[in-house]
């Protein structure tokens, strides 16, 4: 095994151990780690010359980050057999507990351990920090100390739930525990976290003298008779530390809802555990971790936040082949909301922007759009100038002239589009890759204006641009594997997230997306209460109801999609049962926030919107005498769009799971608890999936009806990420 | 089975539960010990008859605490063989101490059982006992906690009652306390309290504002908007549990809720041979008793669905009922069960309630069941049904009748 901590005995008696995992550029907790950890604590209970330890690392990259996310497969679903006598959950436990016992034997080795903190610390990092009796960070604000393990729905468990609220307060620590928020050195001084903040060339000799001037410094405060815990005693019975938790409780309650495991873990476990001595107090955050981390939900948004969103970012669907294709200039088509927020982007990124439209004016205006956004988040002056510097308004073509990559974001219609692309093709010529910003026309369609199609491509953004992480690039009949190199190599430097599909109408997010709303439309028709609707699609983890989105994108623009498709598809076409209300609306003239009347009220002056209180009555006749249950609405308003995604795998929209979830996730805000749709499919299981479906299309229509590839999938007992792996191997 | 009787009952009146009440100088010890004496002189029984005294009390720590029934007993100087027993059902607990008290007569364990109640809230503050309910995440998730105050205006928005409609039932509970006090109609069952040197300190009700009206009322601040709408969003976690409401409409403020206050209660329950040995006419006997468990987030619901149940348990409809009273935690509550079991006004809570008076959480139910047993003789009728709203969603219901 190689070393993972170098020991170095100086000749006060301290020993150094320096943290510095091999073949990483940062330090992360491996079994390395951990075994040279257990020796040098038996080293320190055991040998008379070493006198105490200073715990540091040997990366200028920081300190420590936490376990390594990808390596933690193993944890989730296991599969090894267990041990005789123990169930799936004690075994858990057992693996779990490991390094959390570690750490307090550390913490209660019985000689001084002082933390001398170069870098970032967080999550198993910082908890290793923690478990140290002296903690010196070095004096960089930049550097950030924290346990965001909740951001992909673990909790710290390795002591972080129970030496943190006994260093800090439960209060500060909950909000730090829930939130994953990260702090500088200076406000972990100020919450006592770290007791000193020093040069980074000092910090060593600052832990070493600490250790050397307090020989008896063995001994954490909470192992003390008169451990006083910072904010009160936690008992139930101080009115304060009950306030907490009614408060603290509520406020996570409201905020993640009914759907996520680890704020309800992480409560638990401060809760629980700050009324009990330490030695305890670990292991009952350990049985809440063991809780999570059976729970498919961990290990899903483990995969799609995390792991899945990583490699989209690092080229996952990128052609190997293609030599890298970074943009130096770009020519953006169309100034208007699209167009001037995918300049920004671009120009934030460093790449020239030549920013066109038909008149200087919205050619300008466009530009400002960045002035605006960036005065807003308060950029520095020469900073921001830097930035406007590089987008160039114009309405002549001929300034097109050396951009390597257009992107396409005017009206549309297929007229104006093909327009715009002949006359940059008559500026740039066809080898310049080609992307254009459409949300609902086909791409092989358009890519028929441009000489060679293998250089057009789509490149969907979202609204509003410079904040949507995810850009869907849309890969037509024709499109060739430079236009999709050059397309992702765009987006990692623009820094958002890719995922690739292939041609269809409204591509994969608008496409699924939409059946979220039209859902939505159908139960209002009904005479569904409309609040039940809106609650319960919020509750279920989407980011708005279904009306309310509607409303936000206009009802207007809603018919006028529907219009167009009927006119497109002629005999093909099939209403959804939502249509009526559309036309309902249509006819009143109610478009949404854009008139301040839609399916809400929007009050003059700001005041919050409120449901129309005639809405049932005009578009349904009034309200159904038999109500759905919150179930059925959250079954339809799910299932309804599990089946789109479904369906576009079945069409080949979709090549991976991993597109399918990242676009849903990072696209139209689908549950990310769920890890996704695909993932969410894979859990409940594609036989009870097909069954589910089944039943709702009985009920509802066909628009719920499983595709054959679902059956398929069923009857061999498979999963999207089964055969996703298979594929990959 | 034996029948149980009512013999007497009697309550303190109730001081304002803050520091300048004039009960707050009063140990509860002392509100429980001067009402069990109360009921000793007043029907001259010699205690070691009494084979029980079930108090109720919803804080029971620090000067409430370890069964403060059987210290009471003893430092009444009752009996050394009469028990006691602390029991708590939130604010139901003094009706449920009564019903527990005529469960030991009916059942034969007791001759004569005390059945009431004691609470100074302005000592031992609500909550003080803390609660796994609220506090302890895993259950408090699980449930759906909010605090009462938004079940209350959950209710009044579910069931259509609008801040007028609840103001003007606040404005009644005020003109028919006033109404009752000044005709004494509750002299019959109030005990004075005495301080340490036997001087009254308190002979009325304290905590009523008589000539309350709507312009006043509708001058106060909702009580539960700032916890329901922003810290820390309360109503949130109510529309997980009821999805069909848009947003709850805050209707409810000190005066249009049960006042915070300081009393006790006490009702001496026997059999009919221990009537006869004392000479004591029976007032009322005890006709049936419920309890139940409802939806726990909406939670002041269950006085309607317990209401059914004793009713049945009686073999009697509501319009058997002469006089109903149901404790004034809220208006929107009053208001929910008069709609619910289509009950005219002048037949609820007839001389007010504790929106007036106040509500001592353990001591009000077997205060509101004298009451109506005070209402009835003077009337003339036969019948009431007492009820309470409950936390965690209960209901507790007694049906008397006068013999």
């Amino acid at each position: 095994m190689t070393t993972a901590i170098h020991t170095e005995l100086d000749a006060d008696g301290i020993l150094l151990l320096t943290i510095d995992v091999p073949g990483q550029s940062m330090n992360v907790i491996t079994p390395e780690v951990q075994a040279d950890l257990a020796a040098a604590i038996e080293r320190l209970k055991t040998d008379d010359a070493v006198k105490g330890a200073v715990l540091t690392s040997g990366k200028a990259s920081g300190f420590m980050a936490g376990a390594d996310l990808k390596g933690m497969g193993a944890l989730f679903g296991g599969g090894a057999a267990l041990p005789e006598g123990k169930s799936k959950m004690a075994a858990l436990f057992d693996g779990v507990f490991g390094l959390n016992k570690l750490l307090r034997d550390l913490e209660t080795c019985g000689k001084p351990v002082a933390a001398a903190v170069n870098g970032l610390a967080l999550g198993g990092g910082l908890e290793f920090v923690l478990a140290c009796h002296y903690r010196v960070v070095a004096d960089n604000p930049k550097i950030t100390l924290g346990l965001p393990e909740i951001m992909v729905g673990l909790f710290p468990g390795a002591g972080g739930t129970q030496r943190l609220p006994r260093l800090m307060g439960i209060q500060p620590a909950l909000m730090y525990l829930l939130q994953g928020k990260n702090m500088s050195p200076q406000e972990a001084l100020g919450f006592g976290v770290v007791q000193e903040v020093a040069p980074a060339a000092d910090i060593v000799a600052r832990a070493k003298a600490w250790v050397k001037a307090n020989p008896n410094g063995g001994v954490q405060p909470w192992d003390t008779k008169n451990f006083k815990f910072p904010g009160g005693p936690a008992t139930a019975l101080n009115p304060n530390f009950a306030q907490i938790f009614v408060g603290g409780t509520a406020m996570t309650h409201v905020n993640a809802g009914d759907n996520m495991n680890a704020p309800r873990a992480i409560l638990s476990a401060v809760y629980e555990g700050c009324q009990v001595p330490m030695d305890l107090a670990i292991r009952i955050e350990s049985k809440y971790f063991a809780k999570v981390v059976a729970d498919p939900q961990a290990g899903n948004m483990i995969r799609s936040l995390f792991v899945s969103k990583q490699a989209a970012e690092k080229g996952a669907r990128r052609p190997k082949d293609v030599p890298p294709a970074p943009t130096k200039k770009v020519a953006m088509l169309g100034a208007g909301l699209m167009g001037a927020g995918i300049a920004m982007v671009s120009a934030q990124a460093g790449i020239e922007v030549v920013l066109l439209d038909t008149t200087m004016e919205a050619a300008e205006k466009g530009k400002a759009y960045t002035a605006d956004r960036l005065a807003k988040k308060k950029m520095p002056a020469d900073k921001a100038q830097a930035i406007l510097d590089r987008i160039k308004p114009t309405t002549d073509y001929a300034d097109l002239a050396g951009c390597d990559l257009v992107i396409e974001a005017v009206f549309e219609t297929r007229e104006i589009k093909a327009r715009v692309t002949q006359a940059t093709e008559a500026v740039l010529g066809p080898n310049v890759i080609f992307g254009s910003n459409t949300s609902t026309l086909p791409i092989t369609g358009l890519a028929e204006a441009w000489s060679k199609p293998e250089n057009f491509i789509g490149i969907h953004f979202f609204s509003p641009v410079e904040k949507m992480p995810l850009v869907e690039i849309i890969v037509g009949k024709k499109t060739g594997p430079a236009a999709i190199a050059k397309a992702l190599d765009y987006v990692a430097q623009i820094r958002k997230t890719p995922i690739v599909v292939n041609d269809s109408r409204g591509f994969y997010t608008s496409r699924c997306f939409g059946t979220y709303v039209q859902e939505g439309l159908a139960l209002l028709g009904e005479g569904t209460t409309p609040a039940l609707i809106e609650n319960v699609g919020k509750q279920m983890g989407m980011p708005v109801g279904p009306l309310a989105v509607n409303d936000e994108v206009g009802l207007d623009l809603s018919y006028k999609v529907a219009q167009q498709t009927k006119a497109d598809l002629g005999d093909d076409y099939k209403g959804g049962p939502g249509e009526a209300v559309i036309e309902k609306m249509h006819e009143l003239g109610r478009q949404g926030r854009k008139n301040a009347k839609g399916f809400y009220v929007y009050p003059e002056g700001g005041g919050k919107k409120f449901l129309w209180p005639d809405l049932v009555q005009t578009v349904a006749g009034g309200l159904a005498a038999s109500q759905p249950s919150a179930a059925d609405v959250k079954e339809r308003l799910l299932y309804r769009q599990l089946v789109e995604c479904a369906r576009c795998f079945a069409e080949g929209v979709l090549e991976t799971p991993q597109d399918g979830d990242l676009g849903a996730i990072f696209g139209w805000g689908f549950a990310p608890f769920t890890g996704g749709p695909f993932s969410h499919m894979d859990t409940v299981g594609i036989a009870n999936v097909v069954a589910t479906l089944d039943r709702l299309a009985q009920q509802h229509g066909a628009r719920f009806a499983p595709p054959q590839l679902l059956r398929d999938m069923a009857a061999r007992g498979d999963s999207f990420y089964a055969q996703a792996a298979r594929r990959a191997a | 089975m034996t029948e149980a009787y009512i013999y007497d009952a009697v309550r303190t009146p109730r001081g304002k539960g803050r520091k300048d009440g004039k009960l707050h100088e009063i140990t509860p010890i002392q509100l429980a010990t001067q009402v069990l004496q109360a009921v000793r002189d007043r029907t001259g029984i010699d205690t070691a008859d009494v084979d029980d005294v079930v108090l109720g009390c919803v804080s029971p720590v620090g000067e409430q605490g370890s069964d403060i029934a059987r210290v009471a007993v003893l430092n009444a100087d009752y009996a050394e063989t009469t028990a006691g027993v602390q029991i708590n059902r939130f604010c139901a607990s003094g009706l449920e101490a009564t019903n527990m008290a005529a469960a030991k007569v009916m059942a034969g364990e007791a001759m004569f059982a005390i059945g009431g109640g004691v609470e100074s809230m302005s000592r031992v503050p609500m909550g003080s006992d803390g609660a796994a309910w609220a506090m302890d995440p895993a259950v408090a998730y699980k449930t759906y906690f909010a605090p009462q105050g938004i079940g209350a205006d959950l209710i009044a928005t579910k069931y259509g009652f609008s801040r007028n409609d609840v103001d003007a039932y606040a404005m009644e509970s005020q003109a028919r306390a006033a109404r009752a006090w000044a005709e004494g109609r509750f002299k019959k069952s109030i005990v004075p309290v005495k301080d340490v040197i036997g001087e009254v300190v308190l002979a009325h009700d304290e905590h009523m504002r008589p000539g309350t009206d709507m312009q006043s009322l509708g001058g106060l601040a909702p009580a539960f908007q700032a916890i329901g709408e922003a810290m820390p969003g309360f109503d949130a976690i109510a529309l997980m549990r009821y999805p069909e409401v848009e947003k709850i409409n805050h209707v409810h403020h000190g005066g249009n809720s049960s006042g915070i206050v300081d009393g006790a209660s006490a009702i001496l329950i026997g059999n009919k041979e221990m009537g006869e040995k004392y000479g004591l006419k029976p007032r009322a006997r005890i006709r049936a008793m419920a309890s139940i468990g409802s939806e726990p987030m909406i939670m002041l619901t269950g006085p309607e669905f317990v209401a059914q149940k004793v009713l049945q348990r009686a073999g009697m409809t509501k319009d058997d009922i002469d006089l109903f009273e149901l404790n004034e935690a809220f208006a929107s509550v009053v208001l929910r069960y008069m709609q619910a079991l289509n009950i005219p006004h002048d037949r609820i809570n007839v001389n007010g309630g504790a929106i007036a008076m106040g509500h001592p959480l353990g001591a009000t139910g077997a205060m509101i069941l004298g009451t109506v047993l005070d209402e009835l003789e003077r009337t003339g009728k036969g019948t009431a049904l007492v009820n309470l709203c409950v936390g965690a969603g209960m209901g507790t219901g007694t049906i008397i009748e006068r013999i």
